[in-house]
Protein backbone atom coordinates (compact mmCIF):
# COMPACT_ATOMS: atom_id res chain seq x y z
CA UNK A 1 0.00 0.00 0.00
CA UNK A 2 3.09 2.32 0.88
CA UNK A 3 4.04 1.43 -2.56
CA UNK A 4 1.40 2.32 -4.38
CA UNK A 5 0.65 5.57 -2.56
CA UNK A 6 4.33 7.19 -3.22
CA UNK A 7 3.43 5.79 -6.77
CA UNK A 8 0.49 7.84 -6.46
CA UNK A 9 2.27 10.68 -5.27
CA UNK A 10 4.89 10.36 -8.20
CA UNK A 11 2.35 10.33 -10.84
CA UNK A 12 0.29 13.15 -9.86
CA UNK A 13 3.32 14.77 -11.56
CA UNK A 14 2.40 13.91 -15.11
CA UNK A 15 -0.83 15.05 -16.45
CA UNK A 16 -1.87 11.11 -17.48
CA UNK A 17 -5.02 12.63 -18.32
CA UNK A 18 -4.29 14.95 -20.53
CA UNK A 19 -1.47 12.76 -22.51
CA UNK A 20 -4.12 10.64 -23.43
CA UNK A 21 -6.58 13.29 -24.41
CA UNK A 22 -3.78 14.09 -27.04
CA UNK A 23 -3.41 11.04 -28.68
CA UNK A 24 -7.14 10.42 -28.29
CA UNK A 25 -7.38 14.31 -30.23
CA UNK A 26 -4.59 13.30 -32.66
CA UNK A 27 -7.08 10.30 -33.36
CA UNK A 28 -10.02 12.40 -34.05
CA UNK A 29 -8.42 14.78 -36.25
CA UNK A 30 -6.38 12.31 -38.06
CA UNK A 31 -8.84 9.62 -38.50
CA UNK A 32 -11.49 12.26 -40.12
CA UNK A 33 -8.52 13.32 -42.49
CA UNK A 34 -7.79 9.83 -43.00
CA UNK A 35 -11.58 8.73 -43.82
CA UNK A 36 -11.45 12.13 -46.42
CA UNK A 37 -8.07 11.63 -48.08
CA UNK A 38 -9.48 7.53 -48.21
CA UNK A 39 -12.74 8.05 -49.82
CA UNK A 40 -11.23 10.34 -52.05
CA UNK A 41 -8.74 8.01 -53.11
CA UNK A 42 -11.15 4.96 -53.55
CA UNK A 43 -13.28 7.33 -55.57
CA UNK A 44 -10.50 7.70 -57.86
CA UNK A 45 -9.86 4.43 -58.10
CA UNK A 46 -13.04 3.30 -59.33
CA UNK A 47 -13.27 6.62 -61.58
CA UNK A 48 -13.47 6.49 -65.04
CA UNK A 49 -10.51 8.64 -65.98
CA UNK A 50 -7.52 6.07 -66.09
CA UNK A 51 -4.79 8.83 -64.94
CA UNK A 52 -6.75 9.43 -61.78
CA UNK A 53 -7.22 5.45 -61.12
CA UNK A 54 -3.38 5.36 -61.62
CA UNK A 55 -2.89 8.57 -59.04
CA UNK A 56 -4.74 7.05 -56.54
CA UNK A 57 -3.13 3.21 -56.78
CA UNK A 58 0.13 5.41 -56.43
CA UNK A 59 -0.65 7.05 -53.66
CA UNK A 60 -2.18 4.40 -51.71
CA UNK A 61 0.85 1.86 -52.37
CA UNK A 62 3.08 4.26 -51.16
CA UNK A 63 2.29 5.58 -48.24
CA UNK A 64 1.01 1.95 -47.31
CA UNK A 65 4.33 0.30 -47.48
CA UNK A 66 6.38 3.43 -46.33
CA UNK A 67 6.46 2.64 -42.15
CA UNK A 68 4.83 5.65 -40.52
CA UNK A 69 7.86 6.76 -38.47
CA UNK A 70 9.72 7.60 -41.90
CA UNK A 71 6.41 8.93 -42.87
CA UNK A 72 6.34 11.27 -39.14
CA UNK A 73 10.23 11.92 -39.77
CA UNK A 74 9.34 13.50 -43.45
CA UNK A 75 6.64 15.61 -41.99
CA UNK A 76 8.95 17.14 -39.26
CA UNK A 77 12.35 17.56 -41.32
CA UNK A 78 10.96 18.20 -44.79
CA UNK A 79 8.32 19.65 -44.30
CA UNK A 80 8.78 21.94 -41.73
CA UNK A 81 12.58 21.90 -41.31
CA UNK A 82 13.65 22.07 -44.99
CA UNK A 83 10.47 23.65 -46.81
CA UNK A 84 9.36 25.70 -43.97
CA UNK A 85 6.06 24.89 -43.96
CA UNK A 86 4.40 26.67 -40.74
CA UNK A 87 0.75 26.74 -39.70
CA UNK A 88 1.13 29.06 -37.12
CA UNK A 89 3.58 31.24 -35.03
CA UNK A 90 3.17 28.54 -32.48
CA UNK A 91 5.82 25.55 -32.93
CA UNK A 92 3.68 23.54 -30.64
CA UNK A 93 0.95 23.78 -32.69
CA UNK A 94 2.59 22.76 -36.11
CA UNK A 95 4.13 20.10 -34.58
CA UNK A 96 0.42 18.69 -33.97
CA UNK A 97 -0.86 19.82 -37.08
CA UNK A 98 2.09 17.98 -38.87
CA UNK A 99 1.35 14.63 -36.74
CA UNK A 100 -2.32 14.68 -37.68
CA UNK A 101 -1.67 15.49 -41.54
CA UNK A 102 0.88 12.70 -41.39
CA UNK A 103 -1.07 10.14 -39.48
CA UNK A 104 -4.19 10.92 -41.81
CA UNK A 105 -2.29 10.45 -45.20
CA UNK A 106 -0.60 6.65 -43.52
CA UNK A 107 -3.89 5.88 -42.55
CA UNK A 108 -6.10 6.99 -45.28
CA UNK A 109 -4.06 4.50 -47.48
CA UNK A 110 -5.45 1.73 -45.57
CA UNK A 111 -9.31 3.36 -45.20
CA UNK A 112 -9.01 3.15 -49.15
CA UNK A 113 -8.12 -0.76 -48.99
CA UNK A 114 -10.74 -0.91 -46.47
CA UNK A 115 -13.22 0.65 -48.58
CA UNK A 116 -12.03 -0.57 -51.60
CA UNK A 117 -13.03 -4.41 -50.24
CA UNK A 118 -16.13 -2.69 -49.31
CA UNK A 119 -16.94 -1.44 -52.81
CA UNK A 120 -16.55 -5.23 -53.72
CA UNK A 121 -19.48 -6.56 -51.78
CA UNK A 122 -21.48 -4.15 -53.92
CA UNK A 123 -22.87 -5.81 -56.76
CA UNK A 124 -21.98 -3.98 -60.04
CA UNK A 125 -25.91 -3.74 -60.88
CA UNK A 126 -26.20 -1.26 -58.42
CA UNK A 127 -23.91 1.01 -60.01
CA UNK A 128 -25.33 -0.02 -63.30
CA UNK A 129 -28.62 0.84 -62.35
CA UNK A 130 -27.56 4.44 -60.78
CA UNK A 131 -26.20 5.66 -64.04
CA UNK A 132 -29.28 3.61 -65.55
CA UNK A 133 -31.22 6.50 -64.20
CA UNK A 134 -29.43 9.43 -65.46
CA UNK A 135 -26.74 10.10 -62.08
CA UNK A 136 -23.45 10.78 -63.11
CA UNK A 137 -20.07 9.04 -62.04
CA UNK A 138 -20.11 11.17 -58.39
CA UNK A 139 -23.71 10.98 -58.00
CA UNK A 140 -23.45 7.45 -58.29
CA UNK A 141 -20.90 6.91 -56.56
CA UNK A 142 -21.50 9.03 -53.52
CA UNK A 143 -25.30 8.18 -53.48
CA UNK A 144 -25.16 4.26 -54.20
CA UNK A 145 -21.99 3.34 -54.00
CA UNK A 146 -19.81 4.30 -51.18
CA UNK A 147 -22.59 4.57 -48.54
CA UNK A 148 -22.96 0.93 -49.18
CA UNK A 149 -19.22 -0.04 -49.39
CA UNK A 150 -18.77 1.68 -45.60
CA UNK A 151 -21.36 -0.29 -44.82
CA UNK A 152 -19.45 -3.38 -46.28
CA UNK A 153 -16.04 -2.43 -44.75
CA UNK A 154 -17.08 -0.91 -41.00
CA UNK A 155 -15.00 -4.20 -39.64
CA UNK A 156 -11.71 -3.25 -41.51
CA UNK A 157 -12.40 0.51 -40.58
CA UNK A 158 -12.39 -0.34 -37.21
CA UNK A 159 -9.23 -2.32 -37.10
CA UNK A 160 -7.39 0.61 -38.77
CA UNK A 161 -8.77 3.08 -36.87
CA UNK A 162 -7.90 0.74 -33.58
CA UNK A 163 -4.13 0.94 -35.55
CA UNK A 164 -4.16 4.69 -35.42
CA UNK A 165 -4.75 4.95 -31.79
CA UNK A 166 -2.22 3.00 -31.26
CA UNK A 167 0.21 4.80 -33.73
CA UNK A 168 -0.65 8.23 -32.27
CA UNK A 169 2.07 7.71 -30.36
CA UNK A 170 4.18 8.07 -33.36
CA UNK A 171 3.33 11.77 -33.16
CA UNK A 172 6.57 11.99 -30.79
CA UNK A 173 8.64 11.87 -33.76
CA UNK A 174 7.56 15.17 -35.01
CA UNK A 175 7.43 16.55 -31.21
CA UNK A 176 4.61 16.41 -29.63
CA UNK A 177 5.85 15.62 -26.49
CA UNK A 178 2.70 16.03 -24.58
CA UNK A 179 1.26 12.82 -25.66
CA UNK A 180 1.24 9.09 -24.11
CA UNK A 181 4.43 7.60 -25.07
CA UNK A 182 6.35 10.81 -24.26
CA UNK A 183 5.01 11.10 -20.69
CA UNK A 184 5.59 7.18 -20.12
CA UNK A 185 8.91 8.02 -21.17
CA UNK A 186 9.60 10.64 -19.12
CA UNK A 187 8.11 9.16 -15.72
CA UNK A 188 10.06 5.98 -16.32
CA UNK A 189 13.51 8.17 -16.40
CA UNK A 190 12.44 10.11 -13.55
CA UNK A 191 11.03 6.72 -11.57
CA UNK A 192 12.86 3.55 -12.45
CA UNK A 193 11.83 2.25 -9.48
CA UNK A 194 8.13 2.48 -10.78
CA UNK A 195 8.36 0.92 -13.80
CA UNK A 196 6.32 -1.49 -13.69
CA UNK A 197 3.39 0.20 -12.53
CA UNK A 198 3.94 3.38 -15.54
CA UNK A 199 3.90 0.68 -17.87
CA UNK A 200 0.63 -1.08 -16.41
CA UNK A 201 -0.67 2.84 -16.32
CA UNK A 202 -0.42 3.53 -19.60
CA UNK A 203 -1.09 0.04 -21.46
CA UNK A 204 -4.47 -0.24 -19.45
CA UNK A 205 -5.00 3.55 -20.11
CA UNK A 206 -4.80 2.16 -23.72
CA UNK A 207 -7.14 -1.06 -23.59
CA UNK A 208 -9.99 0.80 -22.07
CA UNK A 209 -9.80 3.60 -24.85
CA UNK A 210 -9.37 0.66 -27.85
CA UNK A 211 -11.77 -1.87 -26.37
CA UNK A 212 -15.17 -0.08 -26.90
CA UNK A 213 -13.73 0.72 -30.22
CA UNK A 214 -13.64 -2.91 -31.43
CA UNK A 215 -17.06 -3.41 -29.63
CA UNK A 216 -18.55 -0.76 -31.55
CA UNK A 217 -16.94 -1.47 -35.22
CA UNK A 218 -18.03 -5.07 -34.20
CA UNK A 219 -22.07 -4.04 -33.36
CA UNK A 220 -22.20 -1.34 -36.25
CA UNK A 221 -20.78 -3.63 -39.08
CA UNK A 222 -23.80 -6.01 -37.95
CA UNK A 223 -26.84 -3.90 -37.51
CA UNK A 224 -25.59 -1.83 -40.87
CA UNK A 225 -24.70 -4.63 -43.23
CA UNK A 226 -26.64 -4.13 -45.77
CA UNK A 227 -29.48 -6.77 -46.95
CA UNK A 228 -29.70 -8.56 -50.15
CA UNK B 1 -46.95 18.81 -76.28
CA UNK B 2 -43.44 16.83 -75.25
CA UNK B 3 -42.60 13.73 -77.04
CA UNK B 4 -42.94 11.90 -73.63
CA UNK B 5 -46.26 12.45 -73.13
CA UNK B 6 -47.69 12.15 -76.71
CA UNK B 7 -46.36 8.54 -76.31
CA UNK B 8 -48.93 7.71 -73.66
CA UNK B 9 -51.44 9.21 -75.93
CA UNK B 10 -51.18 6.93 -78.85
CA UNK B 11 -54.01 5.05 -79.52
CA UNK B 12 -53.57 1.14 -78.59
CA UNK B 13 -51.27 -0.57 -81.03
CA UNK B 14 -50.75 2.20 -82.90
CA UNK B 15 -47.06 2.82 -84.03
CA UNK B 16 -45.54 6.07 -85.04
CA UNK B 17 -42.94 6.57 -87.64
CA UNK B 18 -40.71 8.80 -85.68
CA UNK B 19 -37.64 6.34 -84.74
CA UNK B 20 -36.92 6.37 -81.22
CA UNK B 21 -33.64 4.41 -81.08
CA UNK B 22 -31.66 3.46 -84.32
CA UNK B 23 -29.16 1.05 -84.36
CA UNK B 24 -26.68 1.24 -87.38
CA UNK B 25 -24.26 -1.38 -88.56
CA UNK B 26 -22.95 -1.90 -84.77
CA UNK B 27 -20.36 -4.06 -83.89
CA UNK B 28 -19.09 -5.27 -80.25
CA UNK B 29 -16.41 -7.37 -79.67
CA UNK B 30 -15.57 -8.87 -75.98
CA UNK B 31 -11.59 -9.22 -76.42
CA UNK B 32 -11.78 -11.45 -79.42
CA UNK B 33 -15.39 -12.79 -79.31
CA UNK B 34 -17.59 -10.86 -81.59
CA UNK B 35 -20.73 -10.63 -79.47
CA UNK B 36 -22.60 -8.06 -81.84
CA UNK B 37 -22.37 -8.35 -86.04
CA UNK B 38 -23.59 -5.53 -88.05
CA UNK B 39 -26.67 -4.85 -86.06
CA UNK B 40 -29.22 -2.91 -87.85
CA UNK B 41 -32.99 -2.21 -85.76
CA UNK B 42 -35.17 0.40 -85.67
CA UNK B 43 -37.75 0.86 -83.18
CA UNK B 44 -40.47 3.53 -83.17
CA UNK B 45 -42.64 5.47 -81.06
CA UNK B 46 -44.90 3.24 -79.20
CA UNK B 47 -43.11 -0.02 -80.85
CA UNK B 48 -42.95 -3.13 -78.64
CA UNK B 49 -39.71 -5.25 -79.64
CA UNK B 50 -39.45 -8.47 -78.21
CA UNK B 51 -35.77 -9.89 -78.61
CA UNK B 52 -35.86 -13.49 -78.34
CA UNK B 53 -32.89 -16.30 -78.66
CA UNK B 54 -30.65 -18.74 -77.03
CA UNK B 55 -28.75 -17.27 -74.24
CA UNK B 56 -25.29 -16.08 -75.14
CA UNK B 57 -26.45 -14.67 -78.37
CA UNK B 58 -25.97 -10.87 -77.85
CA UNK B 59 -29.05 -9.95 -76.55
CA UNK B 60 -28.25 -8.02 -73.32
CA UNK B 61 -25.16 -6.69 -74.99
CA UNK B 62 -27.65 -5.00 -77.06
CA UNK B 63 -29.77 -3.63 -74.28
CA UNK B 64 -27.12 -2.62 -72.91
CA UNK B 65 -25.27 -0.49 -75.85
CA UNK B 66 -28.43 1.52 -75.83
CA UNK B 67 -28.03 3.36 -73.45
CA UNK B 68 -24.00 2.66 -73.40
CA UNK B 69 -23.81 0.52 -70.26
CA UNK B 70 -21.17 -1.20 -72.77
CA UNK B 71 -19.49 1.31 -75.31
CA UNK B 72 -19.76 -0.44 -79.27
CA UNK B 73 -16.75 -0.71 -81.59
CA UNK B 74 -18.50 0.75 -84.21
CA UNK B 75 -21.56 1.69 -86.08
CA UNK B 76 -24.31 4.31 -84.96
CA UNK B 77 -26.75 4.33 -82.22
CA UNK B 78 -29.12 7.15 -81.97
CA UNK B 79 -31.90 7.73 -79.30
CA UNK B 80 -34.97 10.20 -80.68
CA UNK B 81 -32.06 11.10 -83.98
CA UNK B 82 -29.13 11.93 -81.14
CA UNK B 83 -26.56 10.07 -81.74
CA UNK B 84 -25.22 8.38 -78.30
CA UNK B 85 -23.00 10.95 -76.45
CA UNK B 86 -19.10 9.38 -75.39
CA UNK B 87 -19.29 10.07 -71.22
CA UNK B 88 -20.23 13.06 -69.09
CA UNK B 89 -23.10 14.80 -68.38
CA UNK B 90 -24.48 14.36 -71.99
CA UNK B 91 -24.21 10.47 -71.53
CA UNK B 92 -25.87 11.10 -68.05
CA UNK B 93 -28.97 13.03 -69.53
CA UNK B 94 -29.18 10.54 -72.47
CA UNK B 95 -29.24 7.90 -69.83
CA UNK B 96 -32.57 9.55 -67.60
CA UNK B 97 -34.50 9.29 -70.98
CA UNK B 98 -34.22 5.66 -71.45
CA UNK B 99 -35.76 3.58 -68.49
CA UNK B 100 -33.34 0.26 -67.74
CA UNK B 101 -34.83 -2.74 -66.11
CA UNK B 102 -32.59 -6.24 -65.57
CA UNK B 103 -32.91 -9.47 -64.42
CA UNK B 104 -31.86 -8.94 -61.12
CA UNK B 105 -34.11 -5.54 -60.66
CA UNK B 106 -30.57 -3.74 -59.14
CA UNK B 107 -32.94 -2.06 -56.88
CA UNK B 108 -30.27 -0.03 -54.59
CA UNK B 109 -30.61 -2.26 -51.34
CA UNK B 110 -30.06 0.44 -48.85
CA UNK B 111 -32.70 2.39 -49.95
CA UNK B 112 -36.20 2.37 -49.33
CA UNK B 113 -38.65 1.71 -52.28
CA UNK B 114 -39.95 5.17 -52.17
CA UNK B 115 -36.50 6.49 -52.03
CA UNK B 116 -35.32 4.12 -54.58
CA UNK B 117 -38.35 5.72 -57.29
CA UNK B 118 -37.49 9.25 -55.84
CA UNK B 119 -34.05 9.05 -56.58
CA UNK B 120 -33.61 9.81 -60.55
CA UNK B 121 -36.08 12.71 -60.70
CA UNK B 122 -34.25 14.66 -57.64
CA UNK B 123 -30.53 14.12 -58.79
CA UNK B 124 -30.89 13.84 -62.38
CA UNK B 125 -33.64 16.18 -62.75
CA UNK B 126 -33.83 18.35 -59.98
CA UNK B 127 -37.57 17.56 -58.80
CA UNK B 128 -38.33 18.67 -55.40
CA UNK B 129 -38.50 16.21 -52.96
CA UNK B 130 -42.38 16.24 -52.20
CA UNK B 131 -43.51 16.72 -56.06
CA UNK B 132 -41.19 13.56 -56.47
CA UNK B 133 -42.40 11.77 -53.84
CA UNK B 134 -46.31 11.97 -54.70
CA UNK B 135 -45.47 11.09 -57.94
CA UNK B 136 -43.30 8.11 -56.85
CA UNK B 137 -46.55 6.89 -54.84
CA UNK B 138 -48.61 7.28 -57.55
CA UNK B 139 -46.38 5.19 -59.85
CA UNK B 140 -46.24 2.24 -57.10
CA UNK B 141 -50.01 2.31 -56.90
CA UNK B 142 -49.99 1.45 -60.14
CA UNK B 143 -47.48 -1.21 -60.16
CA UNK B 144 -49.67 -2.19 -56.72
CA UNK B 145 -47.40 -1.84 -54.30
CA UNK B 146 -48.10 1.18 -52.76
CA UNK B 147 -48.04 0.17 -49.52
CA UNK B 148 -45.13 -1.11 -49.61
CA UNK B 149 -43.62 2.42 -50.14
CA UNK B 150 -41.33 2.41 -47.08
CA UNK B 151 -39.92 -1.06 -46.99
CA UNK B 152 -36.43 -1.87 -47.85
CA UNK B 153 -36.07 -3.87 -51.06
CA UNK B 154 -34.52 -7.16 -48.96
CA UNK B 155 -38.48 -7.07 -47.25
CA UNK B 156 -40.00 -7.31 -51.17
CA UNK B 157 -41.23 -10.85 -53.12
CA UNK B 158 -39.10 -10.64 -55.96
CA UNK B 159 -42.39 -9.83 -58.14
CA UNK B 160 -42.46 -6.93 -55.91
CA UNK B 161 -39.15 -5.76 -56.24
CA UNK B 162 -38.87 -6.05 -59.85
CA UNK B 163 -42.57 -3.74 -60.29
CA UNK B 164 -40.78 -1.39 -57.99
CA UNK B 165 -37.76 -1.32 -60.33
CA UNK B 166 -40.24 -0.43 -63.33
CA UNK B 167 -41.98 2.12 -61.71
CA UNK B 168 -38.07 3.54 -60.81
CA UNK B 169 -37.15 3.85 -64.59
CA UNK B 170 -40.94 5.25 -65.07
CA UNK B 171 -40.33 7.88 -62.56
CA UNK B 172 -38.05 9.04 -65.09
CA UNK B 173 -40.09 9.64 -67.96
CA UNK B 174 -38.27 7.67 -70.07
CA UNK B 175 -38.92 7.72 -73.86
CA UNK B 176 -37.90 4.27 -74.49
CA UNK B 177 -37.64 1.06 -71.88
CA UNK B 178 -35.10 -1.20 -71.93
CA UNK B 179 -36.26 -5.03 -70.45
CA UNK B 180 -33.41 -7.72 -69.95
CA UNK B 181 -35.47 -10.91 -69.22
CA UNK B 182 -37.30 -9.11 -66.39
CA UNK B 183 -39.00 -12.40 -65.03
CA UNK B 184 -36.14 -14.47 -65.81
CA UNK B 185 -35.04 -14.48 -61.72
CA UNK B 186 -38.50 -14.98 -60.55
CA UNK B 187 -40.65 -17.96 -58.87
CA UNK B 188 -42.92 -18.89 -61.68
CA UNK B 189 -46.19 -17.28 -59.78
CA UNK B 190 -44.85 -13.97 -59.85
CA UNK B 191 -43.97 -13.81 -63.89
CA UNK B 192 -47.65 -12.90 -64.31
CA UNK B 193 -47.70 -9.99 -61.66
CA UNK B 194 -44.31 -7.86 -63.68
CA UNK B 195 -45.69 -8.98 -67.29
CA UNK B 196 -48.99 -7.66 -66.49
CA UNK B 197 -47.66 -4.48 -65.26
CA UNK B 198 -45.74 -4.64 -68.91
CA UNK B 199 -48.43 -5.37 -70.88
CA UNK B 200 -50.49 -2.27 -69.39
CA UNK B 201 -47.36 -0.07 -70.44
CA UNK B 202 -47.13 -1.38 -73.95
CA UNK B 203 -50.86 -0.64 -74.48
CA UNK B 204 -50.68 2.73 -73.73
CA UNK B 205 -47.83 3.20 -75.84
CA UNK B 206 -44.86 3.30 -74.24
CA UNK B 207 -41.75 2.36 -76.83
CA UNK B 208 -40.23 -0.73 -75.22
CA UNK B 209 -37.23 -3.61 -76.48
CA UNK B 210 -37.95 -6.48 -74.44
CA UNK B 211 -35.73 -9.30 -74.40
CA UNK B 212 -38.03 -12.11 -72.98
CA UNK B 213 -38.69 -16.02 -73.81
CA UNK B 214 -42.13 -15.17 -72.52
CA UNK B 215 -44.05 -16.33 -75.80
CA UNK B 216 -47.54 -15.33 -74.25
CA UNK B 217 -46.15 -11.80 -73.48
CA UNK B 218 -44.77 -11.55 -77.18
CA UNK B 219 -48.13 -12.17 -78.32
CA UNK B 220 -49.92 -10.39 -76.40
CA UNK B 221 -47.99 -6.92 -76.50
CA UNK B 222 -45.02 -7.10 -79.33
CA UNK B 223 -45.63 -5.30 -82.26
CA UNK B 224 -42.22 -7.22 -83.35
CA UNK B 225 -40.07 -10.04 -82.67
CA UNK B 226 -36.26 -10.30 -83.51
CA UNK B 227 -34.59 -13.35 -82.80
CA UNK B 228 -30.86 -13.62 -81.91
CA UNK B 229 -28.49 -16.02 -82.24
CA UNK B 230 -24.67 -15.74 -82.07
CA UNK B 231 -24.40 -11.54 -82.66
CA UNK B 232 -26.35 -11.89 -85.46
CA UNK B 233 -30.57 -10.82 -86.37
CA UNK B 234 -31.66 -13.45 -87.92
CA UNK B 235 -35.23 -12.98 -88.24
CA UNK B 236 -37.43 -10.05 -87.81
CA UNK B 237 -41.53 -10.22 -87.93
CA UNK B 238 -44.74 -10.08 -86.41
CA UNK B 239 -45.12 -12.53 -83.48
CA UNK B 240 -47.94 -14.74 -85.19
CA UNK B 241 -45.78 -15.25 -88.01
CA UNK B 242 -42.50 -15.30 -86.01
CA UNK B 243 -44.32 -18.45 -83.66
CA UNK B 244 -46.02 -19.98 -86.32
CA UNK B 245 -43.33 -20.14 -89.52
CA UNK B 246 -40.18 -19.24 -88.34
CA UNK B 247 -37.79 -18.95 -91.56
CA UNK B 248 -34.61 -20.30 -90.55
CA UNK B 249 -33.48 -23.37 -89.13
CA UNK B 250 -31.80 -22.38 -85.77
CA UNK B 251 -35.26 -20.17 -84.79
CA UNK B 252 -37.10 -23.93 -85.42
CA UNK B 253 -34.60 -25.11 -83.71
CA UNK B 254 -34.88 -22.69 -80.73
CA UNK B 255 -38.76 -22.50 -80.92
CA UNK B 256 -38.70 -26.06 -80.50
CA UNK B 257 -36.86 -25.84 -77.23
CA UNK B 258 -39.01 -23.74 -75.33
CA UNK B 259 -42.28 -24.93 -76.45
CA UNK B 260 -40.90 -28.39 -75.16
CA UNK B 261 -39.44 -27.85 -72.28
N1 LIG C 1 -18.58 -8.09 -69.80
C1 LIG C 1 -18.32 -9.15 -70.60
N2 LIG C 1 -17.04 -9.53 -70.83
C2 LIG C 1 -16.77 -10.57 -71.65
N3 LIG C 1 -17.69 -11.29 -72.28
C3 LIG C 1 -18.98 -10.97 -72.10
C4 LIG C 1 -19.35 -9.89 -71.25
N4 LIG C 1 -20.71 -9.80 -71.25
C5 LIG C 1 -21.14 -10.78 -72.06
N5 LIG C 1 -20.11 -11.48 -72.57
C6 LIG C 1 -20.21 -12.60 -73.53
O1 LIG C 1 -20.86 -12.09 -74.69
C7 LIG C 1 -21.76 -13.05 -75.21
C8 LIG C 1 -23.14 -12.45 -75.27
O2 LIG C 1 -23.60 -12.23 -73.97
P1 LIG C 1 -25.03 -11.65 -73.63
O3 LIG C 1 -25.21 -10.40 -74.38
O4 LIG C 1 -25.13 -11.59 -72.16
O5 LIG C 1 -25.98 -12.77 -74.22
P2 LIG C 1 -27.48 -13.09 -73.87
O6 LIG C 1 -28.05 -11.97 -73.09
O7 LIG C 1 -28.13 -13.28 -75.19
O8 LIG C 1 -27.46 -14.37 -73.09
C9 LIG C 1 -21.66 -14.26 -74.30
O9 LIG C 1 -20.78 -15.20 -74.89
C10 LIG C 1 -21.08 -13.72 -73.03
O10 LIG C 1 -20.33 -14.70 -72.37
MG1 LIG D 1 -28.85 -11.98 -71.15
Amino acid sequence: MEYLSRYWTFMAKYNVLNAFWVNVSLTLAAGALALILGTIAVTMRISPVSSLRLASTFYVNVFRDIPLTVVMVIMASVVWMQLNVSFSNDFHTDFYILAVIGLGIYHSSFIAEALRSGINTVPVGQAEAARGIGLTFLQSTRIVVLPQAFRGSIAPIGNTIIALIKNTTVASVTGVSTETSSTMQAAIEMGPQFIFLIFLTFALGYVIIVIPVGVLSTSLSRRLAVKR
Amino acid sequence: MSGREYGRLIMVDSVGTEPVAQMVNVQKHFGHLHVLKDINLTVHRGEVVVVIGPSGSGKSTLCRTINRLEPIDSGEIRIQGKLLPQEGRDLARLRADVGMVFQSFNLFAHMSILDNVTLGPRKARKVPKDKAEAEALALLDRVGIKDQAKKLPAQLSGGQQQRAAIARALAMHPVLMLFDEPTSALDPEMINEVLDVMVSLAKEGMTMIVVTHEMGFARRAADRVVFMSDGLILEEGSPEAFFTTPQTDRAKDFLAKILHH
